[in-house]
């Protein structure tokens, strides 16, 4: 890179560019570090994540359990969701939207590179924030779904709880900055960013869905966020937005957080739908099955997602007008899910299978899915919903959506991309290891739960009595939780063993029909070589194979699998090969330094205000700099 | 040989798994709510479900099986020729976006007939209760009543006569629930909700809080008594007698007890000095089958232990632990203990309160 002796120092500097050391992650802005960065942060929230699981599980094996404590259980339950759903989840789906939109596109990075870094920082100091209140008095113990006036109770019978929901109330507020700053950069990376060529009726359905779950994020943190705030209104000025006894509302609450509450299942769920998408096709060796249809009714649920939230609050006393609104859209969501199913076995019929393990998991995330929409469907009628819910029938539910959907088909692509991102293949046969262990461990710990909820078992209780039929699932479920877990050490085992004895994988290890499959793996900091035309969805592959007139498939004769037959005019790409003269951003110290600040901001809020001052100046500062530091090193 | 090998395998795997299906189904569970329902909204509920259910395991099966058939047929085998490319077809989207639609076309109608079939309405002849949730039991009012009968926990109805509920909370949301004669109903504060069933056969019945409320969540439970009118009748003329006379010096003295320590700040016993309203009402204490939120059975050991242990064995209550030897947290640090002899006498007490 350019060495240029520098007279005079400016008054902020940038740091070289370097692919080595600590301070190169720390200083990143490259997409696919950050990628890989959100990925491993993820990870480290999953496992511990799962560690509370197995917690939970552990204190329910036996009636009248006495692993944890009331105070503790409730601490642990609380932090399971918080932590599955926004620790872990979405960061990791945001690990692939951050490694795969601009290679997917065609693009040499995001449109807002330190942005994307910031978004990163902020989302592991607000995971940290939210995990520190475990040593400093107590986690948030009032549920993922917060609801008033309960989280704004500071003694709670005769135990005070003085701070454990403010972090939570804090906490998410950054992490919906983090997710909201990101959401708006891929949105414009998307429409703004793609390769010539690639019009949006040509983009992968990945990027599809990767648009739907960022424009559902611009729309719906904003209102949980707002919510949070009279939560904190609530809990620090004494405001009593959510106090009944003093004007405010309860119910108000549950509107706005579920509002966000209910596209954010989509947010969670559309991201496997995309990978899915593209690893069905590819291990069929068929094009996606109506790929329009596919695509529009991933829209479609994007859309239905925020019509259908108050199917949460059934049994809130809405009355059954409303109750039954809500019932007849929570029904028709239930149409474009199904479409995608049967698109997506349509395009394994007839196909030329092959059970690698990105397919093993797709597959199984289709028939985990149909089984979690067949419940959904059952908690539409609202009646029996009176019955279910807040029973572990919900529980049940949700988990085949979120674990037997989004987290299968993550693992998918964890699969799929993994030769892409080091150069070399997990292990097949270990990674069957880990789809048959964490299927089967799947189904035994939530397969049990559909029994415990129509037997009556409510959700968040830390203890049951004796006699109330419960005792054998409960047995059966934390055997199967203990199954999971032994999957997710196969897993671990794979990655490491793949550093050094992974098949080398090569460009296009799977035979795959998307651009991202052109450049080398590991791609080049500059992704492409040169930018490549789009004249087709699945644009590799048509370059790769032709059909013939009766649609059978013929490859290309020479020099058409290696990608190269066709590139970007001279005045896209570099001099040649290599990268050499490409323009990327360089590192920045910013976007980590801003990032200190909100979390300090928070802490301030609870402990005083000075804090919040320190804060708010290295934020400013860090911003400050961002403004005003050089464009390039 | 690979295929025989797998059949040695699924045979005991069904066997197993119908062994389990067997245990499950044979297991008592009291808060079941698909079998031996005794509600009229309970049983509406399921008549509802169980046609769905049908449905959707239909469709399960429909649907997985197409899955692993296409797995089986169309995996890649030794000599496969590449596949058709086969990019979609419209009329086959359109069938099965048409279809599923249709079919929740048809269950919506019974849904939302049954939604207004449910809803509860105030109407003559049905027995009136206030239900008032408190972290962590339930207090009945049963309005219409002279004096009006306060009971907690255990909520005692007439077999065969509707039953009209308002509903209310002092601090968070709770959630009322009866799982095998009606369906859940929140407790909101600020919020009057109702709740309307009829009890069609006399017996106990299990039921919980199943809105997430902190600490003893999991111990905020409740039972409902159905019984005869006669019973039910006779029943009401003992709850509003005035609260019984101790007549053994043992319960005399255990009075006295009550009556001088910071028991009467919250508790209340009909015609006496205890008016306090922030516990259980236990003017007829030992009319009751279970107390503490339905925890325990009402046995002179088990008030004894409670009295003793309290937030040990009921996390989060305000009751402070008189035990001696035990301690409190503030604001009951510097409270003095009661005398194992004397809170033996409060329970005789207690349990002559019938």
């Amino acid at each position: 890179m350019a060495t240029a002796t520098v007279t005079r120092q400016p008054l902020f500097s940038r740091p070289r560019s370097s692919h080595k050391g600590v301070w190169s992650w720390i200083t990143t802005v490259d997409h696919k570090r950050i990628g890989v960065l959100y990925g491993f942060t993820a990870f480290a929230f999953f496992l511990i994540g799962g560690f509370e699981a197995l917690l939970i599980r552990a204190q329910l094996a036996r009636p009248n359990g006495h692993v944890l404590n009331a105070n503790q259980y409730d601490q642990v339950f609380t932090m399971h969701g918080l932590t599955m759903i926004f620790l872990v989840v979405m960061p990791l789906s945001a690990a692939f939207f951050n490694y795969l939109i601009p290679l997917m596109i065609g693009a040499r990075d995001v449109a807002f590179p330190r942005l994307n870094a910031f978004s990163y920082w902020v989302f592991l100091f607000g995971g940290l924030f939210l995990y520190s209140s475990f040593l400093l008095g107590g986690a948030p113990n009032g549920g993922w779904f917060g609801y008033a006036p309960l989280s704004v109770q500071k003694v709670t019978g005769s135990v005070p709880f003085a701070h454990n929901m403010d972090y939570y109330a804090i906490g998410l507020i950054i992490l919906g900055i983090a997710s909201t700053v990101s959401a708006v950069n891929l949105v414009v990376t998307i429409i703004n960013m793609r390769a010539p060529g690639m019009s949006f009726f040509r983009m992968p359905v990945f990027i599809w869905m990767a648009l739907v779950v960022q424009l559902l994020l611009v729309f719906a943190l904003p209102i949980v966020t707002i919510a949070l705030f009279l939560l904190l209104f609530d809990r620090i000025l004494g405001t009593s937005f959510y106090i009944a006894s003093n004007g405010g509302d309860p119910v108000l609450w549950q509107h706005l957080f579920w509002l966000f509450g209910h596209p954010e299942v989509y947010i969670l769920v559309l991201p496997a739908m995309g990978i899915v998408s593209e690893i069905l096709p590819t291990f069929s060796r068929k094009p996606l099955f109506g790929y329009p249809v596919v695509v529009l009714s991933g829209i479609a649920i994007g859309f239905m997602g925020f019509g259908v939230w108050a199917h949460h609050m059934f049994a809130t006393g809405l009355g059954p007008v409303a109750n039954s609104a809500f019932a007849v859209s929570t029904m028709f969501i239930a149409v474009p899910t199904g479409v995608k199913i049967f698109n997506w076995l349509a395009t394994m019929w007839g196909g030329r299978l092959r059970f690698d393990p990105p397919m093993l998991f797709a597959i199984g995330f289709v028939t985990m899915f149909v089984i979690g929409g067949l419940s959904g469907v059952t908690h539409a009628l609202v009646p029996h919903d009176y019955q279910q819910t807040d029973t572990y029938y919900v529980v049940a539910h949700f988990h085949y959506v979120l674990f037997g959907g989004a987290i299968f088909g993550l693992f998918g692509g964890i699969y799929y991309w993994w030769p892409k991102i080091y150069g070399r293949k997990l292990s097949g046969k270990l990674g069957k290891w880990h789809f048959w262990l964490m299927l089967i461990g799947f189904n035994v710990t939530f397969g049990p739960f559909h029994i415990l909820g129509l037997q009556g078992m409510p959700r968040r209780i830390y203890t049951y009595a004796p006699g109330m039929g419960w005792d054998f699932w409960n047995m059966v479920s934390t055997v199967g939780s203990f199954m999971i877990a032994g999957s997710i050490l196969v897993f671990i085992y794979n990655a490491w063993h793949s550093r050094k004895y992974g098949e080398i994988a090569g460009n296009d290890p799977w035979d795959a029909r998307t651009i991202e499959w052109m450049t080398s793996s590991p791609p080049p900091e500059h992704n492409f070589d040169q930018i490549p035309v789009v004249h087709a969805l699945d644009d590799f592959w048509h370059k790769k194979y032709v059909e013939d007139k009766g649609g059978k498939l013929v490859p290309v004769p020479a020099g058409g699998e290696n990608g190269h037959s066709e590139q970007a005019p001279e005045h896209e790409a570099g001099e040649h090969g290599g990268g050499h003269g490409i323009h990327l951003p360089s590192p920045s110290y910013m976007p980590i330094l801003a990032a200190v600040g909100l979390p300090l901001i928070g802490y301030g809020l609870i402990y005083g205000f000075y804090i919040s001052i320190v804060g708010g100046l290295i934020l400013l500062g860090g911003l400050y700099g961002w403004a005003f530091e050089p464009g390039t090193e | 040989m690979e295929r025989r090998k797998l059949g040695r395998l699924v045979r005991p795997a069904i066997i197993l798994s119908l062994v389990f299906l067997g245990t499950a189904c044979a297991a008592h569970a009291p808060q079941d709510y698909l079998k031996n329902l005794a509600g009229s909204e309970a049983r509406k509920a399921n008549n509802l479900f169980v046609p769905v259910f049908w449905i959707a395991a239909f469709v399960f099966f429909f649907v997985e099986g197409l899955i692993v058939f296409a797995a089986v047929k169309f995996r890649d085998r030794a000599g496969r020729e590449e596949p058709k490319q086969i990019h979609g077809n419209s009329a086959l989207e359109l069938t099965w976006t048409a279809i599923p639609a249709l079919i929740l076309a048809v269950v919506a109608v019974p849904t939302v007939l049954t939604i207004f079939s449910v809803a509860a309405k105030p109407g003559p002849n049905q027995v009136k209760i206030h239900v008032v949730g408190h972290q962590w039991w339930w207090e009945y009012q049963y309005l219409g009543t002279t004096p009006e009968v306060i009971t907690a926990n255990e909520l005692v109805l007439p077999v065969n006569k509707p039953a009209y509920f308002t509903l209310d909370s002092v601090d968070v949301i709770h959630s009322f629930w009866v799982p095998k004669l009606a369906g859940k109903q929140d407790v909101v504060p600020g919020r009057t909700n109702t709740l309307e069933f009829t009890p069609f056969e006399t017996g106990e019945y299990y039921g919980q809080c199943t809105e997430y409320c902190s600490l003893s969540h999991a111990n905020m439970r409740l039972r409902v008594i159905v019984k005869t009118q006669a019973d039910y009748d006779a029943w009401l003329r003992e709850q509003q007698a005035p609260a019984a006379q101790p007549t053994t010096t043992e319960a005399q003295q255990g009075q006295q007890m009550f009556m001088s320590n910071i028991c009467i700040t919250c508790h209340t016993i009909a015609g006496t000095q205890a008016q306090g309203q922030l516990g259980p009402n236990l003017t007829h204490f030992a009319s009751r089958g279970t107390f503490a939120g339905s925890m325990f059975d009402n046995m002179p050991g088990n008030v004894d232990r409670w009295i003793h242990e309290t937030s040990l064995l009921k996390p989060g209550v305000i009751m402070p632990r008189f035990g001696c030897g035990q301690t409190n947290e503030p604001p009951y640090a510097s409270m003095k203990c009661i005398s194992d002899s004397d809170i033996l006498a409060v329970v005789a007490y207690l349990e002559s309160l019938k």
